[in-house]
């Protein structure tokens, strides 16, 4: 990317709208789906995996991460494994207790 | 490539031209020594003042020994000095003693040996072991100092206001601290500080272990003492986060009346708390033991490079198992994550979920047996030089193995049942901590203050810290496991005293107590040998110990003030190339040239 | 001496220092926000009952928000990608507008809050509006922290596009970073607070 020359970066430019245009559609659906008021469980999947398509849509393409080195998807690895670490913190207090 | 042992007089001319151009802005007194960018003047900074800091920490012992050792007796020297609110008539009164407990494990766990052993040895140590010029981000690291200065001051400051201190424990467990006095909000706030210092730090460190490495200089020939910062580096990095959420939200529930960690139907002193509830308080306690675990080894793992480092070179070999050292750490590290919840087998967990900590709790014994077994197994056949450095890196040995064995009753959930909160607990983790972490910290000073000052500390002064202290030491935590096992409570502020099963043990307080005074005593002739050795110390050559790393072998005592190194050194060989078959002089620095070239 | 890779890139680990830098910065705060979101499954999984969101909170307006957030990352990215085309004026009128859409995020977080006061719906009311503010309070301060570093490259620190304009693009693609992750916890805020 750092000596990309300008018609490289157009072609981004181009991926950029694209991926806007998704993410204003995936705001539509979420909003839209959420009216529907689905039952507890079913409605926390589906609006985390179209938040998650969401948030990939930035990672991948308005942060690079889709062309980016193997070190930084190293570190983010280890990060995503530490955050599983984290969410099994509640359910390591659930499981099990008995209370 | 020129000579490796460049003597001071053609390293000067060498370094003028080489950071000539870099002197064209005048730099003032105080972007020199206050707000200095130099890694060396950074890490100096935060040597003193955790110095100052542990000292200050110990002091708060020191006076917590007499309550214990005499129960209700006034304090001699001091007493009426502490004021009316703590020591009234000189006796120290039970707030008060929970507030010098609170600030004694807060100021020497995040105030004092974190910031010694990576602000101060990492900062100065690391960028010249892997021959960088500086950290990658001088401003940023000089943030970090000044973020924890700040920090610091706000802890201490605890002390005078109305309330005192914080009182609940360095743990702050709710809904004890939500309740707290006034301390308790400023130390919330000196933590937000602090853990912001050591995040700006350990992304300075990890930045700059990657990117600012000298050529040939790769990952597997790293000084075992940079593997350490780096792994310690991202434990803070990713450990500390949920400790800062965790302080925002009992901020939030002592300054907003939120009920995060306030259980419903809360009762104090007769009234209900007049709180929305519905929070847990074994929230905190999670959230607070995921850093806290990773936490302890921040505090092991860099005393472990340092004690690597002091023996390769005092036993004139290579490290025995450095391979598996660094995987060991790194497996360390990671297992580090997902044992925390066993601080919390008492809090009504069910039998799975202990047996899961309790599991990954005894795998994670095994990396740090590997790497003590590997620095022992480095000592056979070694030709072993007993130097002041040496003696406080040897002793670490079996100090940290008492540490870690007393750990495994704590880590197995049916042990810990007895043992839980009890001085066996006090006992386990100062033993890895005092006479294994400060040792090695103390083995660093001795070994770096060479090339900090290009002068030695005395050694006959060393030698006499070093043999007090040991068997000082020895005598303050060793009676604390016979304490624990008769089942006397840690933060009692009498000692146990008004417990049955307390008698048969009480007299151990004493004891305990006389050697921590004996203790305080054995540190003077260090303060005096440190601060006289800086002005008076003997001069010596550049490299004195003869070790092979790149802070020794390619850069004067001190380094260059601008840039560390007259010619950027270039490595082609391992980090501990001592005694090499038919090599006279005993030793090749890394970044000697290879044969032939 | 120089420090090396502040603008160009290591060659073995491919990226310059800076780089490295933000997103290890990133990666902790993953670990803080992930934090507080771990700590809203632990109350809410044991709270005898938990309202739902649009009870509360007023969906239309953080939809508003989300689309100003989303467009503010939108316009980021051109500030800088207007900058790898070298042209400095389209920059600023990009950056001006992420500014710009940042600041109205902030103005309709403010309805919203003020919205709350008037009705007496405070943090220490409920456990859910506890978390909701400490939530989106924290990442309203991050917005803050993004606006502040966005207007010193705006405008004081845009004068190094002169003298240095390589290292200046790679402090505009650094600030994009954190500004894009800033967006991103938005985009899991929203819809664990406002619609589950």
């Amino acid at each position: 990317m750092e000596h990309a020359g300008t018609e490289e970066v157009k072609k981004h430019v181009r991926v950029y709208v694209t991926v806007f245009v998704a993410l204003m559609a995936l705001t539509v659906v979420t909003v839209a789906i959420s009216t529907l008021h689905l039952e507890v469980h079913t409605a926390i999947i589906v609006a985390l995996v179209i938040a998650s398509v969401k948030a990939s849509l930035v990672a991948a393409y308005f942060m690079h991460l889709i062309s980016e080195k193997k070190l930084i998807y190293a570190a983010l690895t280890l990060t995503v494994v530490l955050f599983i670490a984290l969410m099994a913190l509640p359910v390591s207090h659930y499981v099990d207790r008995g209370l | 490539m020129s000579a490796v042992h460049s003597t001071p007089a053609s390293a000067a001319p060498h370094a003028h031209a080489a950071s000539g151009h870099a002197d064209h802005h005048a730099s003032g007194f105080w972007s020199t020594y206050v707000f200095s960018q130099d890694h060396k003047t950074i890490g100096i900074q935060y040597t003193i003042t955790s110095l100052l800091f542990l000292l200050f920490g110990f002091a708060l012992m020191i006076v917590m020994r007499w309550q214990l050792a005499y129960p209700g007796q006034p304090i001699p020297f001091i007493g009426t000095l502490l004021g009316e609110a703590n020591a009234p008539e000189g006796i120290m009164l039970p707030e008060f003693y929970n507030q010098l407990g609170a600030m004694h494990g807060t100021i020497m766990v995040f105030l004092g040996v974190v910031p010694l052993a990576v602000g101060g040895f990492g900062n100065y140590v690391m960028p010249l072991q892997i021959g960088a010029p500086d950290m990658a981000f001088p401003k940023l690291n000089m943030m970090s100092y000044w973020v924890y200065f700040l920090g610091g001051v706000a802890m201490l400051a605890s002390f005078f206001i109305p309330g005192g201190a914080a009182s609940s424990g360095w743990t702050s467990y709710a809904p004890l601290s939500v309740i707290a006095t006034a301390g308790q909000t400023v130390w919330l706030t000196g933590m937000v500080f602090l853990i912001t210092s050591s995040l700006l730090g350990s992304v300075n460190f990890i930045t700059t272990i990657f990117q600012l490495r000298a050529k040939g200089l790769s990952f597997m020939r790293l000084p075992f003492f940079v593997w350490a910062q780096l792994v310690t580096s991202f434990l803070l990095l990713l450990a500390f986060p949920p400790l800062e959420a965790a302080g925002v939200l009992q901020l939030m529930d002592r300054l907003a009346g939120t009920s995060f960690f306030m259980p419903s139907g809360l009762v104090v002193s007769g009234q209900p708390l007049a709180v929305s509830g519905g929070g847990s308080p074994l929230l905190w306690q999670h959230l607070f033991w995921f850093l806290a675990h990773p936490e302890v080894y921040v505090l092991i793992l860099p005393a472990m490079g340092i004690v690597a480092e002091v023996i390769a070179n005092n036993t004139r070999r290579p490290l025995w198992g450095y391979k598996s050292m660094v995987y060991a750490t790194i497996f360390l590290g990671f297992m580090s994550f997902v044992v925390w919840a066993h601080h919390m087998f008492l809090t009504g967990m069910g039998t799975a979920i202990s047996t899961f900590f309790q599991t990954t709790t005894m795998i994670i014994s095994i990396p740090s047996v590997v790497i003590l077994t590997a620095l022992f197994l480095s000592l056979w056949g070694g030709s072993i030089r007993f130097t002041t450095p040496m003696l406080f890196a040897l002793a670490f040995l079996p100090m940290f193995g008492i540490g870690g064995l007393t750990g495994l009753p704590l880590g197995l959930a049916p042990a810990d049942i007895h043992l839980h909160d009890t001085y066996y607990v006090i006992g386990h983790f100062h033993y890895v901590v005092a006479p294994g972490t400060l040792f090695a910290l103390f083995a660093g000073v001795y070994y770096w203050f060479p090339k900090v000052t290009g002068r030695k500390m005395n050694d006959a002064l060393g030698k006499i810290h070093f043999w007090s202290s040991f068997v000082f030491i020895n005598g303050v935590f060793m009676p604390m496991f016979i304490q624990g096992l008769a089942g006397v409570s840690r933060r009692l502020y009498d000692g146990g005293q008004s417990y049955a099963h307390a008698q048969g043990v009480l007299h151990l307080n004493e004891f305990m107590s006389i050697s921590a005074w004996c203790l305080a005593i054995a540190q003077i002739p260090f303060i005096v040998n440190f601060f006289w050795s800086i002005w008076k110390g003997r001069k010596v050559e550049h490299n004195h110990w003869d070790a092979t790393t790149l802070e020794w072998a390619a850069t004067t005592s001190p380094p260059l003030a601008h840039g560390n190194f007259a010619v950027v050194p270039e490595v082609h060989r391992g980090p501990y190339e001592y005694s090499p078959p038919g090599n006279g002089r005993g030793y090749i620095p890394q970044n000697e040239p290879a044969e032939g070239r | 001496m120089e420090i090396p890779y502040t603008a160009t890139v290591r060659p073995d680990t491919g990226v310059y220092n800076a780089k490295l830098g933000i997103w290890l910065f990133l990666a902790s705060e993953v670990m803080l926000f992930g934090a507080l979101f771990s700590s809203y499954v632990l109350l809410r999984v044991g709270a005898p009952s938990w309202p739902h969101g649009y009870e509360f909170l007023n969906i239309p307006l953080a939809t508003v928000n989300t689309v100003i957030l989303i467009s503010s990352s939108v316009t980021m990215v051109m500030a800088w990608a207007s900058l790898m085309m070298k042209n400095f004026t389209r920059f600023r009128v990009y950056l001006g507008l992420t500014i710009l859409l940042a600041l109205a995020f902030l103005v309709v977080k403010g309805f919203e809050y003020g919205a709350k006061f008037e009705h007496h719906l405070y943090p220490s009311e409920s456990t859910f509006l506890a978390i909701y503010f400490t939530l989106t309070g924290l990442h309203g301060l991050h917005v803050v922290g993004g606006i502040i570093v966005n207007l010193y490259l705006w405008g004081p620190g845009s004068v190094m596009w002169k003298r240095d304009p390589a290292r200046f693009t790679n402090r505009i693609e650094i600030a994009g970073l954190y500004w894009h992750f800033v967006d991103l916890v938005w985009i899991f805020l929203f819809p664990v607070l406002y619609l589950l």
